[in-house]
């Protein structure tokens, strides 16, 4: 999606162009001081509050890596998102697999249910995409309401943490947001990599013109269909890890509501940007804390977002705080 | 008793019955979201909020002004009509030069603020509104039993949906209409004010959209997320009859509509998830719908 329309555009690229020309070890000394950040989080802020940021900023990463470098809106992530829960705590629960099988279970199984939404889905371009993927996602839902492993309303819960690898024990809150904190960094540099790879470029020029990147003898549906799988496989590895620091996998999960969160999420931290879905992430997920206890006022405040973000700032936060710093060092030459 | 593959044939005509509702439901909402589509290019995810809306007008109407089913059936679509139409000048209209997708997110956040709001107010538990004293009761056909208000149903919706595609096809403002579909600013250039067609063409489809929910306010109780559940449906309604026609739009509410009770009679838990599967089918066989034109 283009934020600036479609006359728009130089901004956009001259934030490109600055991004690049930063020198690599400044990223790199971010990025560390970052990971320490993180490190020694628990220390001030409660585990299972931070875990449950960390699950959601990568679910919302890989819904960037679609709508962000693809530019395809899907309206249904949530399926992978949760029924990856559900699998992996069938597989911890039932089968007492240790929790880094009931992760991989999890991701596997969202990675098969996305070749198959993609292919699907492929086939329909824009708003219909959107309604397709919606729509199968309202499919699993409902297989989620009334499959017998997903206990319907009550859901799977009493999920043991278990042991990792079958000798770490992961059962305290620390310990599980570690495990977090290591899946979040793994699936966050999947993303990066795959965005900074010639793979990222191609898809970031059928986004801007199919047309002519099918001319230049891209298979534009093939590289369209491995972004999807590539997104929903970690969208999976998301909801599996959340299954295991909530200990449940419910059908909240699973549901429409869910799908719109993670496009909110992206749209609100800046799509297409790097940082963007983390700070979106945390920005929801931190609001949804507070006011849980009120009622439906997160669903209004949710959609005020939406509608603010859409008519007013359509970059995000980040995207339009490096549109700022961009603009900033054009005036300062 | 006459059977039909071991189920009794009242039983099964009364789902069928049952069925032709949802499904003229699917058909004026998805008729509704055509229409708007085709002018605006937007897709209308409020379409479900919209209709929850029109049964809450009429709900209000009788608690608090004492205003019944009939006048309702007219002045519920008129105000939510109203509604849509200042949402669509004050702030949608700021987006038609974006991706076709804000239009989208925009109207998934309106419908979340309407849910939410009714949600708030008034929970989640329905609120029951009777069925007019004219339409109660039924009449026995001899090989079922048929209730009034659900035949009244059926036939309305089935008028106002023939109306509809008359007001298109055979009047000016409707050559208007479909003129400034083909190509809005060679209309522009002939002195016809495209933006008030717009904003007219948004009223209507949602207005269509509030009716549908007075008519559904005595089936079902009026509820805060009775449209959320039902637009996704008629999402994939739309996708399957592909929005090129309008009688596509209709004729595809319908049958599926129907393709849904008949699961309902043979295999009950699959019925929910019939019309994505046939969804799904169509994209894999005709991907760009039954009724569509290959955009």
């Amino acid at each position: 999606m283009r934020p600036e329309g479609s006359t728009g555009g130089p901004a956009a690229a001259t934030a490109a162009v600055v991004a690049k020309d930063r020198a690599p070890g400044r990223t790199g000394l971010w990025a560390l001081a970052a990971l320490v950040a993180l490190l020694v989080a628990p220390l001030f802020v409660y585990p299972v509050f931070l875990a449950k940021v960390l699950c959601f900023a990568l679910f919302a990463t890989a819904f960037n890596l679609l709508l962000g470098y693809a530019g395809l809106l899907s309206f249904g992530h949530a399926a992978f998102f949760g029924f990856a829960a559900y699998v992996s705590a069938h597989a911890t629960k039932v089968w007492g697999l240790t929790p880094e099988l009931g992760i991989l279970a999890g991701t596997a199984t969202a990675a098969v249910m996305g070749l198959v939404f993609g292919v699907i889905a492929i086939r329909r371009q824009g708003i219909y995409f959107a309604m397709v993927t919606l729509a199968l996602a309202q499919m699993v839902y409902f297989v989620s309401l009334q499959a017998p492993f997903t206990h319907g309303e009550d859901g799977i819960q009493g999920v043991p943490r278990g042991h990792l690898f079958g000798v770490i024990d992961i059962s305290s809150n620390t310990a599980t947001y570690y495990l977090a904190l290591g899946v979040f960094v793994l699936g966050f540099l999947v993303v990066y990599r795959a965005i900074h790879s010639p793979f990222g470029q191609v898809l970031k020029a059928i986004r801007e013109n199919e047309a002519r990147a099918v001319s230049l003898g891209y298979d534009a549906d093939k590289y369209k269909l491995l972004a999807f799988v590539l997104s929903a496989t970690l969208a999976g590895t998301a909801g599996a890890t959340k299954a295991l620091v909530f200990q449940l996998a419910s059908l909240t999960d699973v549901q429409w509501q869910m799908s719109g969160e993670v496009v909110l999420m992206t749209l609100l931290g800046g799509v297409g940007t790097v940082l963007g879905p983390m700070v979106g992430a945390t920005i929801i997920v931190t609001m949804q804390n507070y006011l849980a206890h009120v009622g439906s006022i997160t669903t209004i405040v949710q959609g005020v977002i939406f509608v603010v973000c859409v008519l007013l700032f359509r970059r995000g936060i980040v995207g339009e705080v490096q549109a700022y710093l961009a603009r900033r060092r054009q005036g300062g030459r | 008793m006459v059977e039909v593959l071991g189920v009794p044939l009242p039983a099964l005509l009364g789902q069928l019955l049952l069925a032709l509702i949802n499904g003229s439901f699917y058909a004026v909402l998805s008729l509704g979201l055509a229409l708007i589509f085709g002018l605006l290019n937007i897709i209308n995810f409020a379409h479900g909020a919209f209709y929850m809306l029109g049964a809450f007008v009429a709900w209000l109407l009788l608690q608090h002004v004492g205003i019944g089913y009939w006048p309702s059936l007219v002045l519920a679509p008129l105000v939510v009509g109203a509604f849509g139409m200042v949402v669509e000048r004050l702030l949608l209209r700021r987006l038609y030069d974006l991706d076709h997708l804000y239009g989208l997110l925009f109207t998934f956040g309106l419908a979340l603020i309407l849910e939410g709001t009714f949600r708030q107010i008034y929970g989640i538990s329905g609120q029951p509104y009777s069925i007019p004293p004219a339409l109660s009761g039924g009449t026995n056909l001899g090989f079922m039993f048929l209730p009034y208000y659900r035949g009244w149903v059926i036939l309305v919706s089935v008028v106002m949906c023939l109306a509809t595609w008359l007001i298109i096809e055979r009047t000016k403002l409707g050559a208007l209409m479909r003129a400034a579909t083909e190509n809005p600013d060679l209309v522009r250039a002939f002195g016809v004010n495209v933006g008030l067609l717009v904003t007219l063409t948004y009223g209507f489809g949602v207005a269509l959209a509030a009716f549908a929910g007075v008519l559904a306010a005595p089936i079902y109780s009026v509820n805060p997320i009775m449209g959320s559940h039902l637009i996704i449906i008629v999402f994939a309604v739309v996708v399957i009859g592909g929005m090129g026609s309008i009688l596509g739009a209709v004729v595809s509410g319908f049958l599926l509509g129907l393709c849904e009770g008949i699961t309902r009679v043979y295999w009950p838990e699959a019925s929910s998830v019939v019309i994505f599967v046939i969804m799904a089918i169509v994209l894999v066989l005709r991907p760009a719908g039954l009724f569509g034109r290959r955009a």
